[in-house]
């Protein structure tokens, strides 16, 4: 596998038999307790889940976005995307602010609440198994071809193919090739689903253009602010200077004058 | 009288103590056993109370610094100098109190300085700390000319004089990025955030809120203060700052109604809906009715009538920022957060602090330095009487 490409997670909704076997292997590879069929909601203790939806079972994971708002508002890059694609977070760095489960479009960061030292939790695509060319776990344990892994330019070919093959069965849509800028983690459906767990109306820009189309004039508002304010400075000292020369004082020294509205 | 002044202080700190030692018990066990101890954050609501109320009406109630600073030392506006000093106590105090609750709120708040070393210039959280830092700073600096002026230490006060503009100038545009990088905070949640709050113009309407309240802040001060302190009030002075209030009121009315429009949610504004609701609370209570109040001269004029309008303000930019950081998720995020009792406990810890630090700040600094030369104030009531066009004279 070539290591510019990066790697991602194609679900399909419609080989899945919902055997919770990826969900299963995931908390046994974090050494989770829990019980994959109660596994509901996502924690810090449960990274994926599998709900049902329309009796189609549904994955609800990390989406490891191609522009990840995550990583564009962490304050201390403590969230980072990597070479090989997953976003993966490094606890050493993260000062707690949970700017990140905020911004998150698809509500996917969880918190440890009742630790003294907390940390965000969430998929990391298993990174680790990944370096050492291994497929995730939740790939590996997949009995169907339900969860695939590859290069998301692969999977994407793959999910593709699958639409091709099997018209009727699937809706000819991937999820995740475009939305929001596009995002690692695809997911093929047999019909339209509503939502994925985020605003379907939010459309294919990347959210974190939002914040940078302001933050990117930054520098010029305070260059321009600053000079404004002293120019003003100067000119209202100037206008007491230029009182005081001509003798238009009043009281004890300090000129009269009009403040601008 | 004296004896009803002090039974009511006495009161006063008896409730200080005993928040003080609720406080306490509450802040152990917040560090030894997580926020989910004392909070009601969940991953649903990552942000709460001290987030929506401690931070962003925190920041903004400190407003009142950078706009009076401006006033009398960029536009030399002097009439207003008597009421800077208490104005930057307030704001250095504000924001001792606000990194205070980050403290609490952040995870690892040992980290705190991270971002300073490792900052993410695609974050405003990066942005929002690093102004946070240095505005504190700046505000330290403005505030040391008391201490120093107490202390005697001569050179140093000359040296803090002298640089007195350009550390304005700096904190203004510090206040100006901060201000409404607060608001830009919520750009990246359109998908989150109820339509009534989010829009594209979230930092103007952040900064302009932040001019109102601060000018609100200043009236609410100085009428606390003269209270608690049986001082004089600057009367003219602060009716004139009233004027201002609804200058600036009008502008926000403005802005907020032609994006509203703009973005077609003003027919969300209607209705009975739980949001639609709260965002009435926040347009009529706080921005409709103290602009109508301003805009008459009899009400700005009297002691109560400004002071109530000032009220109200500030009451309503509170319930925009709880709207915008909670009411405007609810929708999204499904239930509610209501804030445990912890963390009002806690959120009003400080604030009780930061009313025992004012305190003790007038009592030893000479932050109402007009109070020695009272007669000042006559001709500020000729000049406050002047033709309705001039809004502030010089008088000394
Ligand atoms: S789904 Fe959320 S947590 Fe995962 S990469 Fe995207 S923004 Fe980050
Ligand atoms: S909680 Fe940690 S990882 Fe998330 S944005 Fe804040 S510092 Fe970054």
């Amino acid at each position: 596998m070539s290591s510019k490409e990066p790697t991602g997670l194609l679900f399909d909704m419609v080989e899945c038999i919902g055997c919770r076997n990826c969900v299963k292997a995931c908390m046994e590879i974090h050494g989770f307790a829990g019980d994959p069929e109660e596994a509901t909601t996502l924690s810090a203790t449960c990274y994926t889940t599998m709900a049902v939806e329309d009796d189609y079972p549904i994955r609800n994971m990390c989406r490891h976005c191609q522009s990840p708002s995550c990583v564009s508002v962490c304050p201390v890059g403590a969230l980072q995307r990597t070479e090989e694609g997953p976003v993966v977070y490094d606890a050493s760095r993260c000062i707690g602010c949970r700017y990140c489960m905020v911004a998150c479009p698809f509500n996917i960061p969880r918190y440890e609440w009742d630790k003294a030292v907390p940390a965000v939790r969430k998929c990391d695509m298993c990174i680790d198994r990944q370096r050492e060319g291994k497929k995730p776990a939740c790939a590996e344990a997949c009995p169907k071809g339900a969860t695939v892994f590859g290069t998301r330019k692969e999977l994407l070919a793959e999910a593709w193919k699958r639409i091709k093959k099997n018209p009727r069965d699937y809706y000819p849509h991937v999820y995740g090739e475009h939305e929001l800028g596009g995002t690692s983690v695809l997911f093929l459906a047999p019909h339209e689903v509503a939502s994925l767990g985020y605003k379907a109306s939010l459309g294919n820009e990347p959210l974190p253009r939002l914040t940078w189309q302001v933050l990117s004039k930054l520098p010029g508002v305070g260059v321009v602010s600053a000079a404004t304010l002293m120019a003003i400075w100067w000119i209202t000292r100037r206008r007491d200077e230029v009182a005081l020369a001509e003798g238009r004082v009043g009281g004890n020294g300090r000129a009269r004058h009009e403040e601008r509205n | 009288m004296t004896n009803q002044r002090n039974a009511r202080f006495g009161f006063w700190r008896g409730v200080f103590y005993l928040l003080l030692g609720v406080g306490l018990v509450l802040t152990v066990m917040r560090f030894t056993q997580g926020l989910g101890s004392v909070t009601n954050l969940s991953d649903r609501y990552p942000w709460g109370l001290w987030v929506g109320f401690d931070l962003l009406c925190g920041v903004g109630l400190a407003a009142g610094g950078f706009v009076l600073t401006a006033t009398v030392y960029i536009f030399n506006i002097q009439r207003y100098k008597p009421i800077v000093r208490p104005a930057v106590l307030t704001a250095f105090l504000g924001y001792v109190m606000v990194v205070t609750a980050l403290l609490f709120d952040l995870g690892k708040p040992w980290n705190i300085w991270h971002p300073i070393v490792m900052g993410n210039p695609t974050s405003v959280m990066f942005e929002v700390a690093l102004c946070v830092m240095s505005y504190t700073a700046v505000l330290a600096l403005e505030f040391s000319g008391m201490v120093f002026e107490r202390v005697g230490w001569k050179r140093a006060w000359k040296i803090q004089k002298a640089v007195t503009v350009p550390l304005v100038i700096f904190g203004v545009v510090l206040s100006t990025f901060h201000q409404s990088s607060l608001g830009t905070l919520y750009l990246i949640v359109p998908g989150k955030l109820h339509a009534l709050w989010y829009t594209p113009v979230l930092p103007i309407v952040f900064f302009v809120s932040s001019a109102m309240v601060g000018l609100a802040m200043v009236i609410v001060e100085s009428h606390l203060s003269a209270r608690a302190f049986g001082r004089q009030l600057e009367m003219p002075l602060l009716s004139d700052l009233g004027r201002v209030l609804a200058a600036v009121l009008g502008v926000y009315l403005v802005l907020r109604v032609f994006d509203l429009v703009y973005r077609g949610a003003a027919g969300m504004a209607f209705g009975f809906t739980y949001e639609a609701m709260l965002f009435q609370l926040e347009f009529a209570v706080g921005l409709l009715l103290p602009l109508a109040l301003l805009l008459i001269p009899r009400v700005r004029a009297n002691t109560h009538g400004l002071y109530g309008s000032a009220l109200l303000v500030v009451l309503g930019f509170i319930v925009h920022r709880l709207n915008v950081s909670i009411t405007g998720f609810e929708g999204a995020q499904g239930g509610r957060y209501i804030p445990s009792l912890g963390e009002a406990l806690i959120t009003l810890m400080m604030i009780a602090i930061g009313f025992a630090a004012f305190r003790f700040c007038v009592r030893t600094f000479n932050v109402y330095p007009e109070e020695a030369h009272e007669p000042v104030l006559a001709p500020a009531r000729v000049a406050a009487e002047a033709p309705a066009a001039v809004l502030g004279r010089a008088q000394r």
